[in-house]
């Protein structure tokens, strides 16, 4: 059956090579050209537990994964019991009897057609590891798609490159036998993908988007404590340090952490650090610090859900509120949620142009399934990020006699000169102080520092855009949310289009400062509007009142763990009406 | 990283220029404000006779300070100056140095500041050897907030916090940093201006992290500690009959020493430095790389 696309989930034991293989799935889509978007599922432990792997492959633009399963492979029995009712009519389970006895599954649906194929034996046949039963699948997977055999090969020989020859042969060699398994022995072809346009495609979740930006921008210190979902970002970097003249340092703690961050950025480089939100609990005193003593800095927040330890590696929007008010006083900040790999690659770099050019903290809001799911797209257009380091003194040549790093200036940012140049010597004080850094704490100055800080925000608001709006002007519905919504709800939005419903969708990127008239307005030109969060208490539905005094009072939250599906919004959209 | 012994010595010791500073160009417009007598003064007079001697000018040194009384030194010494928060003065230091390595970069703080809130952070930095100096002044007690106990306040001590005694042991700080890997572990006394000005002019000049416990009396509020007291405890180790520095076994036992107090280096090694070990920062510090059009391009062909 020819279509146009097909979602694709692997399901199997934690440590048993799922989310690899997931991954190689996607590549080898990518890299022909088609749009590919994936997600993955695992428990916090390093073997046992339940993983899974969703990718869903299409010919033509898509923007988040959706809850009809096409192909469905079971490495074990809780993937057919926890997923089979996601399969769509007419899909395929496959399955080893070895593992599991699909008796009363097939009972419960009979409208969805069953394989068996032998993995562990053909694994042991060739005297594999049962681990890697996952490139048997990898290859039954593309036989069942009438796909490419060499392309899979090839993705596995670059995945596994800096592995045994001996390993990347065998992984070759069970994918072929399950390639062979199904053509030759079994003669099935499932569904076949229309044909795309040939363009290689790039392959990256938001972490790696994030990670890219950085570079690109300049960032030269990185420091983090390992910590799910961020960890990524701090491996990536590690990876380039050499190369690209980085210094990557994994910190006993996150309060060392945005320290060193702040350490390094007072001495004159781009810094950053990445965590997730108990990681920013840690560090919100720093981020004062950042403040205070106005030193940019970009922290990456990859949230994941509940309070303490909660759920480390699900997902939630949970942060919103808590990232724009991290920290006693009050002061200014900016805080950015990409909705998708490709805007986490671009604000990354308008992330260090504000931090530089208003010396304030900006922290960059992802969650766990941004950070990890991962999105095809054409090469990044990095000519597009450039680097602006605002009123930074390098040098001698550009300094009054009587340096003054906190002077009182029209725009509120202060000429900073950087530890070395001979006549900007400055104390970056954590005490209030003078325009000097000295040490002030008369009412006089107090008032004026904070007003000299605060008037930053006329400028800002010049180069923060307004939310972007999505889908028709004249919409009956007009969905509002912010950062990683934005696929599911694309999706959503699309095809209630279909159906003659006019929706559209209001996308906050820029959480924060908040341009209250500006949201005012648009308010003033939609007509029933609802909230879409990923979280309990509609955060950005209650920032929105907090700035404009109105209240959206449709809500659709989901705060399982789990990012929204495009199908659990249009129901959410129906049920309201 | 580099494999280690393969160290890259200080390239082109170009003959310096003699620069004559004094005392008062180390000065700021602004007088100490720390209460007459304070040890805090004698640590600001041997910082500043250290530079001269050195031949160090303000503009190439980073004092990094912490919270307490020894913080507010921020305003008094004319250096580039960061006043960090309460405990975090090493991160701190230790991004700025990494940042631009050719800055004589030094952090100050109280017991408190290092021991308590920051202690976890002293106990990593000691195992990075990074070319840090950091003086931990300790009066055993917390001074700003008028007289609560510090981790190195003596057992049975009556304070504001502790009004029966407390009743820990106190944290012995030059034990601290030799059990966690610091290559130069000194204490002074600022009842010795002369003598703490040499520990510390060699702690800045050893490759290394060097680390100095400042005793130094609380006249305010410390009726035990006096000066008079320290006085009669203190001895010199360089007065011990073949005093080893790089004897590790002696340094420890000669910190855990309870009768009397030695002042002096305990302990002094050449180890291979952090910043040494980073290809990274061989040819020039981190902050004189530009990064006006990095080209990702290479990197980007990782993600098909």
């Amino acid at each position: 059956m020819k279509v146009s696309n097909i979602s694709w989930k692997l399901g199997g034991e934690a440590g048993s090579g799922v989310l690899t293989a997931g991954l190689i799935f996607s590549k080898i889509f990518a890299r022909k050209g088609y749009f590919v978007v994936d997600n993955n599922e695992y428990p916090s432990l390093i073997r046992g537990g339940h993983n899974t792997y969703t990718v869903r492959i299409s010919s033509s633009e898509i923007f988040s994964i959706n809850k009809s399963i096409n192909i469905l492979i079971a490495l074990n029995k809780e993937t057919v019991e926890l997923h089979q009712d996601e399969v769509t009519y007419g899909g395929y389970i496959v399955y080893d009897d070895n593992v599991l006895d699909i008796g009363d599954f097939k009972k419960a649906r009979r409208d969805i057609n069953y394989i068996m194929v032998p993995f562990y034996k053909i694994a042991s046949e060739l005297g594999a590891p049962g681990v890697m039963v996952n490139s048997i699948s990898l290859g039954v997977s593309v036989a069942l798609l009438n796909y490419d055999l060499e392309m899979l090969k090839n993705v596995v020989k670059d995945i596994f490159s800096k592995k045994d020859p001996g390993v990347t042969n065998l992984n070759i060699k069970l994918s072929e036998l399950g390639y062979k398994y199904i053509r030759e022995k079994l003669k099935l072809n499932a569904y076949e993908l229309e044909i795309v346009k040939p363009a290689g495609k790039i392959l990256v979740n938001g972490n790696d988007a994030v990670f890219l930006g950085a570079v690109r921008s300049g960032c030269k210190f990185y420091a983090a404590y390992p910590t799910t979902p961020s960890s990524s970002i701090l491996n990536s970097f590690a990876s380039v340090e050499e190369d690209y003249n980085i210094i990557t340092k994994n910190a006993e703690d996150d309060i060392a952490v945005i320290n060193m961050v702040l350490g390094a950025s007072f001495a004159g480089v781009r810094a950053m650090a990445a965590t997730s939100g108990s990681g920013l609990s840690l560090m919100s005193e720093g981020i004062g610090s950042a403040a205070m003593t106005e030193t940019p800095i970009v922290i990456v927040l990859c949230q994941r859900p509940a309070p303490a330890t909660g759920l480390p590696t699900w997902t939630e929007q949970g942060d919103l509120l808590f990232a724009t008010h991290a920290s006693q006083g009050e002061f200014l900040r900016v805080i950015l949620a990409p909705g998708d790999p490709g805007e986490c690659f671009y604000l990354t770099g308008k992330a260090f142009n504000l931090a530089d050019k208003y010396q304030i903290p900006i922290i960059l809001m992802l969650d766990k399934y941004l950070s990890e799911s991962h999105f095809s797209y054409d090469k990044f257009e990095f000519k597009n990020i450039t680097v602006n380091r605002g009123k930074l003194i390098t040098g001698n040549k550009n300094i009054d006699d009587k340096y003054e790093r906190y002077a009182d200036t029209d725009d509120g940012v202060s000429p900073r000169a950087i530890p070395g140049v001979e006549d900007g010597i400055f104390i970056a004080n954590s005490d209030e102080h003078d325009r000097y850094g000295y040490t002030d704490e008369s009412s006089y100055n107090r008032k004026t520092m904070v007003d000299k800080r605060f008037r930053k925000i006329e400028k800002l608001f010049e180069e923060i855009p307004p939310p972007r709006i999505y889908g028709p002007t004249d919409a009956e519905i007009t969905i509002w949310s912010w950062g990683s919504s934005k696929g599911p709800i694309l999706e959503a939005m699309n095809i209630l289009n279909q159906k003659e419903k006019k929706v559209n969708f209001i996308h906050f990127t820029f959480l924060y400062p908040f341009d209250g008239e500006v949201i005012e307005r648009l308010l003033s030109e939609t007509n029933k509007n609802i909230v879409v969060e990923n979280n309990k208490t509609s955060q950005l539905a209650k920032t929105i009142t907090m700035n404009t005094g109105y209240k959206i009072k449709n809500k659709i939250l989901k705060y399982s763990g789990r990012q929204f599906l495009p199908e659990e919004i249009i129901s959410g959209i129906e049920k309201i009406e | 990283m580099k494999k280690s012994g393969e160290k890259t010595m200080a390239k082109g010791k170009s003959k310096r220029k003699r620069y004559n500073l004094d005392l008062p160009d180390f000065n700021t417009e602004r007088k100490p404000t720390w209460c007459p007598g304070c040890g805090d003064y004698s640590v600001w007079n041997s910082l500043k006779k250290s530079f001269v001697s050195l031949n160090l000018r303000p503009h190439e040194i980073l004092m990094v300070y912490g919270i307490g009384c020894s913080g507010n030194g921020a305003n008094f010494i004319k250096t580039y100056a960061f006043h960090a928060l309460h405990g975090r003065t090493l991160p701190v230091a230790t991004g700025a140095k990494l940042a631009n390595h050719k800055l004589t970069v030094i952090a100050v703080g109280g017991d408190g500041d290092g021991l308590s809130i920051g202690g976890n952070h002293l106990i990593h930095t000691c195992r990075r050897n990074i070319n840090l100096t950091y003086l931990l002044c300790d009066n055993k007690i917390f001074g700003l907030t008028n007289g609560q106990a510090a981790p190195t306040s003596d057992r049975g001590l009556r304070t504001r916090s502790e009004p029966s005694g407390v009743l820990e042991i106190p944290l012995n700080p030059v034990l601290l940093a030799l059990a966690s890997g610091a290559t130069f572990v000194a204490r002074g006394f600022s009842g010795d201006v002369k003598h703490l000005s040499e520990i510390i002019k060699k702690a800045i000049k050893h490759r290394g992290f060097s680390f100095i416990d400042i005793l130094q009396p609380c006249i305010t509020l410390d009726r035990s500690n006096t000066y008079k007291f320290y006085r009669e405890k203190i001895y010199r180790i360089d007065e011990l009959k073949n005093y080893d520095r790089k004897d590790l076994d002696r340094a420890i036992k000669t910190s855990m020493g309870e009768d009397k107090i030695p002042i002096g280096i305990f302990y002094q090694v050449e180890k291979p430095l952090y910043e040494d070990e980073l290809k990274q920062i061989e040819r020039k510090p981190l902050v004189d790389h530009t990064i006006t059009d990095i080209d990702i391009n290479r990197l980007l062909n990782r993600y098909y």
